[in-house]
């Protein structure tokens, strides 16, 4: 077990990169804590796996390095980083039986038969397929394959770290939270680190102490899943995380007051003078409606109940804005306007987020 | 759902009934016809039972052949299956060398038969062929024409030339398939080169290998113009495979009821052994 450290990491996979989207991955620096559980969130094709495969040795990075503790293994195979990681789609080995595809890893590495059995057994225990333990692999189910592609990552106790990339697509909605629950669980008797990819928001927060947002082969943020709702530092991170997202809205800053479409909003703090596309995020959770007078003007398209809260969904100036009303709540009939609650308004610039605090030392 | 039955549906078949009544029915039962009969020229025949049957499974020179046959299959499956494995292994996965190997690997079978015949006719020549020819000067004592050995040597190397391309691109149509996934988890789970052909490549290509070890067996078990081409069956009987055999009794000899019951005979052994095969590789993939 070793902390994992990304050291200015960039990738392409053509040979002559050249402009900024030529890169899968552009230049990160970025350090995986050692027995850490990481989610690794993102969009299909902003570069998770390809992260995840130059972590676990399958690829080369084009630049930068990896380091296990104080080691370089940017060049070094797979076999000798001694990584355990767990695929989208089920890989088994179908002319084995599923008892041995679990001890396959531990007899590749020659260890001695006792250790083997005593390994699978617990590892069958936990991924609840010890009455299969003697079936062959190749007529199970997609999400048995898919348990014991996740047994199989978690059969060896020494790995430096275990990579799970989305693992729990084929698996069916209840399956999926059992195994999640035990990856956790997992993770809490062992230790291991672990970095689990996915776009899925849900899982990622349930799982994971530290989230690490991905956007355009871009590291946005990392952070707990408490500070990715409080601050997100790019829109982005304000999109995919929270359901629904951050409502954005076109606004011109000036000072403490933010003008959308000509009404002033007051901020919770000053900004100095700001440059490139400036817009205001809130979170559906921190509006309330109102009819007439202050706020933003809003058109009210429908209501959902999802149950433990309803969401408004509607307009202001042709940008699509929701709010989340709590239960026992009312709606004001007609309700036309939304009022944000400042202390939760944040300023972006070119979608990143501007410090207030920075903005302040530097005026 | 509700399949709605209407027996008017047995039309639609009629056109397929009445072409394969044509082009197989027909002409195999016209043999079945002969094989039962003896004739002496105009049109004139004899019910002859059983005899023709019961000669040609009593013949010597049709054991011979036969035999012959079932070692020519042999060493050829023997030689082209494994060949054609290695060869699809190492082959080029990806980019402009894959297409490249592609082509090249599919030249032979574009080839016709004759043809392949006729290149290694003259290829193997003494006097005027590079490998008979090469061979000579280098002292080695190389004659098909003359040497048993050497006509068995010729029409065994010409075939594998021909044919293990078949092998090879289906196997590589095969490993095609397989998903990087695959080899990843392998490289992930230590997994040694040969532990990865044993239990990931062989049981993908299993599919496959079925069909190619089927189809170099029917053709080579059929096998007649190239080594025709190159020894006419020759020296002796030393290269005279079943259709050879076949031929000469039915058009050499106008021996038309033997032939037949040959030929009828000759047809079940190839259904039999075909049969064999099937059930063994698809019952050996279900305990392997």
């Amino acid at each position: 077990m070793t902390e994992i450290t990304l050291e200015n990491l960039a990738h392409s996979y053509l040979p002559d990169p050249s402009g900024d989207a030529d890169w899968a991955l552009k230049p990160m620096n970025l350090t995986w804590r050692d027995g850490g559980a990481y989610a690794l969130l993102g969009s299909s094709g902003c570069g998770k796996s390809t992260l995840l495969n130059i972590i676990s040795g399958l690829l080369v990075p084009s630049q930068g390095r990896v380091l296990f503790g104080e080691t370089d293994v940017t060049g070094l195979p797979t076999l000798d980083r001694n990584i355990a990681q767990v695929f989208q789609f089920p890989v088994v080995y179908d002319t084995m039986s599923v008892r041995q595809n679990l001890a396959f890893p531990l007899k590749n590495r020659g260890l001695a038969e006792d250790v083997i059995k005593s390994r699978v057994a617990e590892v069958a225990e936990m991924i609840g397929m010890t009455d299969v333990l003697d079936r062959r692999a190749r007529g199970l189910t997609a999400d048995a394959k898919q348990k014991i592609s996740l047994g199989r990552g978690m059969v060896r106790q020494d790995v430096n770290a275990i990579l799970f990339d989305e693992p729990l697509t084929v698996i069916d909605p209840h399956m999926k939270w059992e195994l999640r629950t035990q990856l956790k669980d997992l993770h809490r008797r062992f230790g291991h680190t672990m970095i689990y990819v996915t776009h899925d928001q849900t899982e990622a927060l349930t799982f994971a102490d530290q989230v690490v947002v991905m956007y355009d082969g871009r590291v946005v943020q990392a952070g707990t899943p408490q500070a990715l709702f409080d601050a997100p530092e790019h829109t982005f991170v304000g999109y995919f995380i929270g359901s629904p997202g951050m409502n954005l809205l076109d606004a011109r800053v000036e000072g403490a007051t933010a003008k959308v479409a000509g009404v002033p909003i007051a901020l919770a703090r000053g900004y100095g003078p700001l440059s490139g596309r400036i817009q205001i995020g809130i979170r559906p959770e921190f509006m309330r409606l109102g009819t007439g007078g202050e706020g933003l003007p809003f058109m009210l398209h429908r209501i959902e109940d999802v149950g433990n809260h309803r969401i408004v969904r509607g307009h202001v100036e042709g940008a699509a804005v929701n709010v989340i009303v709590p239960e026992g709540q009312p709606i004001p009939a007609g309700a036309d306007r939304i009022i944000p609650d400042p202390a939760f308004i944040h300023v972006y610039a070119d979608d990143w987020r501007v410090d207030p605090a920075a903005v302040e030392r530097a005026a | 759902m509700e399949k709605p039955l209407n027996n008017r549906a047995w039309l639609l078949v009629l056109p397929v009934l009445a072409l394969v009544a044509f082009s197989a029915v027909l002409p195999l039962m016209t043999v079945v016809n002969y094989s039962f009969q003896d004739t002496f020229g105009g049109n004139q025949f004899f019910w002859a039972g059983l005899e023709w049957f019961d000669e040609t499974i009593r013949s010597d020179r049709v054991r011979a052949a036969l035999g012959r046959q079932i070692l020519f299959s042999a060493i050829i499956l023997a030689i082209e299956i494994p060949l054609g494995i290695f060869v699809a292994l190492n082959m080029p996965k990806k980019g402009v060398w894959a297409s490249f190997c592609l082509v090249l690997m599919a030249l032979p079978l574009l080839i016709p038969w004759n043809v392949v015949g006729t290149i290694w006719q003259v290829f193997g020549r003494v006097d005027i062929g590079l490998l008979g020819y090469t061979l000579s000067k280098l002292g080695i004592d190389y004659n098909y024409v003359n040497d048993a050995f050497d006509a068995w040597i010729t029409v065994i190397v010409m075939d594998v030339w021909h044919w293990t391309s078949l092998v090879a691109l289906l196997c590589y149509a095969g490993l095609q398939s397989i998903p990087d996934a695959y080899y990843q988890a392998a490289r992930i789970d230590q997994a040694s080169r040969w532990k990865v052909f044993r239990h990931i490549e062989l049981p993908k290509m299993r599919g496959v290998l079925l069909i190619a070890i089927l189809l170099r067996f029917m053709d080579s078990f059929m096998i007649y113009t190239e080594p025709f081409v190159v020894t006419g069956g020759g020296p002796g009987n030393a290269t005279t495979f079943l259709s050879i055999d076949l031929v000469k009794m039915a058009v050499g000899q106008f021996d038309l009821g033997p032939a037949a019951a040959f030929s009828l005979i000759y047809f079940l052994v190839i259904l039999l052994i075909s049969f064999v095969f099937y059930t063994l590789m698809t019952k050996e993939g279900e305990t392997l």
